[in-house]
């Protein structure tokens, strides 16, 4: 009886290793079936590194997913969502086949890039816009119209109380309720900050002085930090009086109530991917696409920025930068749609080109 | 048992090593001082490594990064330190929020292990204690959104009404009161260390003498008084023993914390308002960090290192202190 009983796991697990070899083979006849149609030319098979910022990553991975379902199922696409200063680290270290990033690199950045590559440049290719809303918790209060002022003022502590003259002024007809306001910040370093804050230092004097502008700033000193844009919106819709800033695609994601900001045509504009979209229109962007969005007029919405994936003009494996450069065109020409459901804004078409042609730059010079 | 049946020589058998057993003790007992000195070896690569990526900060900042507030990071690239690190307010909440949660903690993890193993009937013992270990098995990610998502709006009516009672009296309770605080975070975080310092404190509970106790009841003694005289005043040093366990987790807790506490630092005591510790700020700011800013991030985790030691190191002069005048129990 012990023999038996010792034995017969023996045996099963043989027949399952035979299984499991005979359905390796098979499984190897099937990767070998599928890559030898791969001559066409049209078909790219590749495995791309990128890594870098957050605020983009819902839109990315949609991206990524249709793009390597539907368009190139031989390429493959990881894009881990580190962080823009930590995916321009990796880039610069090499270790990464594209970055994603809020802000723009410095010259000193790209100078330590090109060095560690030994060759070529960086590009900078904007893929979407995106915008930063001013949430509030304030009881019977549904629509509030601020500007750069009030903003900087409410965001450096100076206006304390939502019925401040100086906001009563922008908003007649409005009945101010007393209540005191509690100003809510990213605890993270974030891109979002980075764009909410680059919008006041260029609109606010003071603003400027006192706290300029970063990824993460010294604040005033009463201020609440939340985890990421869901800690800000949970302390935001705990807190009576609670006021700060969070992405626009969270926003609409959550269906907060959120300010609409007078911009430098004096038009009060409601935050949207409409709206934002219609800020970058009239700018003059410089030949490298670094660029902040800033003096917004017409009827765009003055607080939003772009967010870019970087690459290198050269040394980069053929099959590698051909995937990329046909990713990022798929997703520039057929991504729209997908960027406007998640709540960011698509580049406006002049823009497009210049993105378009700075893909093209993609491992140009070999 | 077959081998003493059917063996002619079992005792000669048994007694004799094989050349393969004779190597076996030996080379176990280098396997176990290898394994023995290989937390030396890991914590010494980490002191080593952290404090010489973080030099430059220490050097430039001497005192200050303990003593100072200032906290202005910088942006270097090139190896540099441009910014200033001040770290007093991020070790001064580390510490005042895990004081806090022992303060919660010590308590219920006493009056637990009392419960446990001098009055609840086994049926009742045993589940409880699996369940109280169980809380130590929850991620601290859990801990920190439950937190921040159900205990500060339930608890939101009564610390504006403590505010409004005691702050005109008592600073620390002192408005405004903010969803995100070190009153919540502490809650939070007593809860988090409770299953260690129960069951440390359980364990020695359970080793005092079943003479002692009997001795205490003989001589007419309640139960309230063998517990207060015999079998807490006997484990002194182990109560202690747990309590530093639970501190050492409060102290480097990060996830949960970074959920609840509101990230803005204050060198103040206020309940009720945002606090920093040192291991949340590491957590929020190094994912956007600068090299330059990674450097001082490590330099605050190395002050909290240190910060950490001076904290055991007198822990275990009280203990081995009041060990000698109890009688140590147990640890």
């Amino acid at each position: 009886m012990l023999h038996t009983l010792n034995r017969a796991p023996v045996g099963l697990v043989a027949g399952m290793l035979a299984l499991a070899l005979v359905a390796a083979a098979c499984g190897g006849n099937d990767g070998s079936a599928s890559e030898n149609p791969g001559g066409k030319g049209d078909e790219l098979s590749a495995e791309l590194l990128g890594a870098g910022a957050s605020f983009p990553d819902p839109l990315y991975q949609t991206w990524i997913g249709e793009y390597t379902t539907n368009a190139q199922p031989g390429v493959s696409i990881q894009y881990e969502s580190i962080g823009s200063g930590g995916g321009r680290e990796r880039f610069i270290d090499q270790q990464t086949d594209f970055a994603g990033s809020d802000a723009y690199m410095s010259d000193e950045e790209i100078a330590d890039a090109v060095e560690a590559r030994g060759c070529g440049d960086v590009v900078h290719i904007p893929m979407v816009f995106g915008g930063v809303v001013i949430a509030y918790n304030i009881e019977g209060l549904d629509d509030l119209i601020l500007d750069s002022a009030t903003i900087a003022d409410i965001f450096s502590g100076e206006i304390t109380n939502i019925n401040d003259p100086a906001i009563a002024d922008l908003n007649p007809g409005v009945d101010l309720p007393d209540q005191e306001l509690t100003v809510t910040v990213r605890a993270d370093g974030s891109g979002t900050t980075s764009i909410f804050t680059t919008y006041l230092e260029d609109e606010d004097d003071d603003w400027a002085r006192d706290y300029g502008s970063g990824d993460e700033i010294e604040w005033f000193g009463d201020q609440v930090a939340g985890e990421q844009n869901d800690g800000v919106a949970a302390a935001i819709a705990q807190q009576p009086g609670g006021i700060g800033y969070v992405s626009l695609e969270f926003a609409v994601q959550q269906n907060l109530p959120f300010a609409s900001v007078i911009n430098d045509d004096d038009n009060p504009v409601e935050p949207s991917t409409d709206s934002v979209g219609k800020a970058v229109e009239g700018l003059d962007l410089p030949d490298d696409l670094r660029f902040d969005v800033l003096g917004v007029g017409g009827e765009g919405y003055p607080i939003a920025g772009a967010t870019w994936v970087l690459a290198y003009t050269c040394d980069m494996d053929e099959a590698k930068a051909a995937a990329l450069k046909d990713y990022l065109t798929w997703a520039l020409d057929e991504g729209d749609s997908f960027a406007a459901d998640l709540g960011y804004a698509p580049l406006s078409d002049a823009t497009e080109e210049l993105s378009l042609e700075k893909v093209e730059q993609i491992n140009a010079e070999g | 048992m077959p081998s003493t049946t059917s063996s002619t020589t079992p005792l000669k058998r048994g007694l004799r090593a094989s050349r393969r057993q004779s190597l076996a003790d030996p080379a176990f007992r280098w396997f176990l001082t290898l394994t023995g000195l290989s937390v030396l070896l890991v914590l010494a690569w980490m002191i080593v490594s952290t404090t010489s990526q973080a030099w430059p900060v220490f050097e430039k900042e001497g005192f200050n990064l303990f003593f100072s507030s200032e906290w202005n990071p910088g942006n270097a690239r090139d190896g540099t330190i441009q910014g200033t690190y001040g770290g007093f307010q991020f070790l001064y909440g580390t510490i005042v929020s895990a004081a806090l949660a022992m303060a919660f903690a010590l308590p219920l993890a006493i009056g637990i292990a009392l419960y446990l193993t001098q009055l609840a009937p086994k049926r009742i013992a045993r589940p409880l204690t699996y369940a109280v270990d169980l809380l130590a098995a929850v991620p601290s990610i859990i801990y920190g959104l439950w937190g921040s998502l159900f205990v500060v709006p339930m608890l939101l009516p009564f610390m504006n009404w403590m505010s409004q009672k005691l702050g005109p009296w008592l600073p620390m309770f002192e408005g405004p009161v903010r969803v995100r605080n070190l009153f919540v975070t502490s809650l939070v975080l007593g809860i988090m260390v409770l299953p260690i310092t129960s069951a440390v404190i359980r364990e020695v509970f359970a080793q005092v003498p079943r003479d002692e106790r009997l001795a205490g009841f003989g001589l007419g003694a309640t139960r309230w008084e063998v517990m207060r005289h015999v079998v807490v005043a006997r484990s002194k040093a182990g109560i202690i023993g747990g309590s530093m366990l639970g501190l050492g987790r409060a102290l480097g807790e990060t996830i949960a914390v970074l959920l609840i506490i509101g990230g803005n630092p204050r060198s103040e005591f206020r309940l009720f308002n945002t606090s920093q510790t040192v291991a949340s700020q590491i957590a929020a700011a190094f994912k956007e960090a600068s090299p330059e800013y990674i450097r001082a991030l490590v330099a605050l985790g190395v002050a909290l290192f240190l910060v950490t030691i001076i904290v055991n190191v007198i822990a275990r002069l009280v203990v081995s202190r009041l060990g000698h005048v109890t009688g140590d129990a147990a640890l």
